[in-house]
């Protein structure tokens, strides 16, 4: 087989009727590798899952539920959610289930424990899904009633997307990472310059990005509209899953020939740090572009943004600095265990002594509900993935957005400022 | 299936974090995230729609957050099909799941102003706008029949059935 890109052969591994090859366009069945759930579609997915006939979920192998949204519990209701989770995994033999304080957010947490890997189909009812394409693998967010249907029957639909594809070179700078390239490919492409579409990423610039600076990238492709972004297999990603994939995986890359519907060049090394402005994650600048706007809160963390990759960028800034009296700074490491190692390098300490809020693992403020939401007319700079109106909180809120160093340089001047300047 | 009702009219990548700001996730009845659509930006809206309106947008409709409580309180508003010059691939898969029906047209999108009387059938693709007639991209055979099904809950029921004659 030739002339295909990596969701294409991805697709065609799990398809379940009998044509030879899968066509963009095409609209096909199969079935996936895990169903990736949460606290705030979950629930919603258990009441699909009831009135299609409940009783027992057909693989519950095949199924991660993971407390993030909701998790420690804001409210009475949140705790009724994280309630339906623990109700649902009981009684249906889930072993995949993650309570607070014993995972992380979910994105972050299923490479982590093994349960992603090259070559795998992942359904998640999350719209970051997409991050588990930084391990080779096939993750998209999609509806909830369709999660319940894989529970039931372990199948699914799929359109065939067709696939752009970005060739990385060069060495970065200093201060630049993943987050910078995604958001400097939505300057160029928009918020819906990949619809439907699945971005792949290749080139030997690959190898000066490590598996959590490609999850940054993987992270926000949905931003730009797409179903899935999936990075090529090297030898980091192989690397990586002898190392802790728990499940049998098999790598993919695109034939020389694919039939992509176009291709970017992307030269990392004239790359800057780059913020998108409100209310767009394609409102993109490069950092120095927009100095001096007063930041009343920097946030660090999300599904792709909490690694100990984007920790140690922090600390190497947060150093021997303070926050500013005017700013407020929240760090929320993605995962327990990144959050222990933070502890165990010391990263925590230099957070502390700054002066900044250090929480255990959340989506909360990402999704504008708890630990950090926005008030009307504050300003918020984050790394997280969107910056919609309404995001942060309020919607009369503004969000920035950009890379852990910036944010972190952001925290101490009180204002937005390139780390160089600082 | 065929749709009537009046044009409620929309602009460009519409994100679900205004249609159902992220603190009424924990609802679970539908006419109750029903009443908070629009809340921040516009709140008038949920008194403007009439059962069997159609929503008509601009691109990228629905972007952002996956959220399912963002059809189906446009469901539960009354809403009965949606056209967009595009639409943000959750949020379509989403409703198509769901059995809201959604049709992407450019022209319509362009075309259509507020409070104007539309028509949609959804398996030709034909739309019927104050009288002059567009032709919207048609659904994939399979959506359609998803969509005539109300949704995948019956689609799985089917499944179900015919596995356990097997």
């Amino acid at each position: 087989m030739t002339r295909q890109t990596i969701a294409e052969k991805i697709l065609e591994s799990h398809r379940l009727d009998d044509r030879d090859r899968v066509e963009p366009g095409e609209v096909m069945r199969a079935w996936v590798d895990m169903v990736l759930l949460n606290d705030a579609n979950g629930p919603v997915a258990f009441r699909h899952f009831a009135n299609m006939g409940g009783g027992k979920v057909v693989r519950p192998d095949k199924v991660m539920m993971v407390c993030d949204h909701f998790a420690p519990a804001p409210s009475a209701a949140g705790a009724r959610m994280l309630g339906d989770m623990r109700r649902f995994a009981n009684s249906k033999g889930i072993q995949h289930f993650f309570d607070v304080g014993k995972g992380g957010i979910e994105h972050t947490l299923m490479p982590e424990v093994g349960l992603c890997g090259p070559g795998h189909l992942i359904a998640g009812g999350d719209s970051h899904t997409g991050t588990a394409g930084a391990f080779n693998a096939f993750g998209t967010g999609m509806s909830w009633a369709g999660m319940a249907a894989i529970m039931h029957i372990d199948e699914t639909w799929f359109r065939v997307p067709e696939s752009m594809r970005f060739n990385l070179h060069g060495q970065k700078a200093l201060h630049v990472t993943g987050k910078d390239v995604i958001l400097q490919i939505l300057q160029d492409i928009g918020v819906d310059g990949a619809l439907y579409k699945s971005m792949e990423f290749g080139g030997t610039g690959l190898a000066n990005l490590n598996i959590d600076e490609r999850m940054g990238i993987c992270n926000m492709v949905v931003e730009a509209g797409a179903k899935t972004g999936i990075v090529e297999f090297d030898d980091i990603t192989r690397a990586w899953a002898r190392d802790t994939c728990k499940l049998p995986w098999k790598e993919v890359v695109a034939d020389a020939d694919a039939q992509y519907s176009s291709r970017h060049d992307i030269d990392l090394s004239r790359m800057r740090p780059m913020v998108a402005k409100p209310y767009s994650p394609e409102n993109v600048v490069a950092v120095d572009e927009i100095h001096g706007v007063r930041v009343d809160q920097v946030y660090m963390g999300n599904c792709a943004n909490g690694t100990i990759t984007d920790l140690r960028q922090i600390a190497s800034v947060l150093k021997g600095r303070k926050i500013a009296a005017t700013t407020r700074a929240i760090i929320v490491p993605a995962t327990q265990k990144i959050y222990q190692q933070a502890i165990a390098e010391g990263l925590v300490d230099i957070f502390v002594e700054a002066g900044a809020a250090v929480s255990t693992p959340t989506c909360g403020a990402c999704f504008g509900v708890h630990n950090g939401a926005l008030d009307d007319g504050e300003v918020g700079f984050a790394t997280i993935n969107r910056n919609f109106k309404g995001r942060g909180g309020h919607a009369g809120a503004q969000m920035y957005l950009g890379n852990s160093y910036v944010a972190a340089a952001t925290a101490v001047a009180g204002e937005i400022i390139d780390p160089a300047r600082l | 299936m065929i749709f009537k009702g009046n044009v409620q009219k929309l602009g460009d990548s519409v994100d679900t974090d205004i249609m159902v700001p992220g603190r009424y996730l924990s609802l679970m009845n539908p006419a109750d995230i029903a009443k908070h659509i629009f809340e921040e930006v516009d709140p008038s809206f949920v008194e403007r729609v009439k059962p069997g309106d159609v929503i008509v947008a601009g691109r990228n409709f629905g972007c952002g957050s996956g959220r399912e409580q963002a059809p189906i309180g446009l469901k539960a508003l009354g809403i009965s099909c949606i056209v967009a010059a595009s639409f943000s691939r959750t949020f379509y898969r989403m409703s198509i799941d769901l059995g809201l029906p959604i049709i992407i047209s450019a022209e319509v999108a362009e075309t259509a102003s507020q409070g104007q009387s539309i028509e949609i059938d959804t398996a030709s693709g034909l739309v019927l706008l104050d009288g002059s007639q567009y032709q919207a991209e048609p659904l994939p055979l399979f959506v359609q029949q998803i969509i005539d099904m109300g949704g995948v809950t019956d689609w799985v029921k089917g499944e179900l059935a015919r596995r356990a004659l097997r």
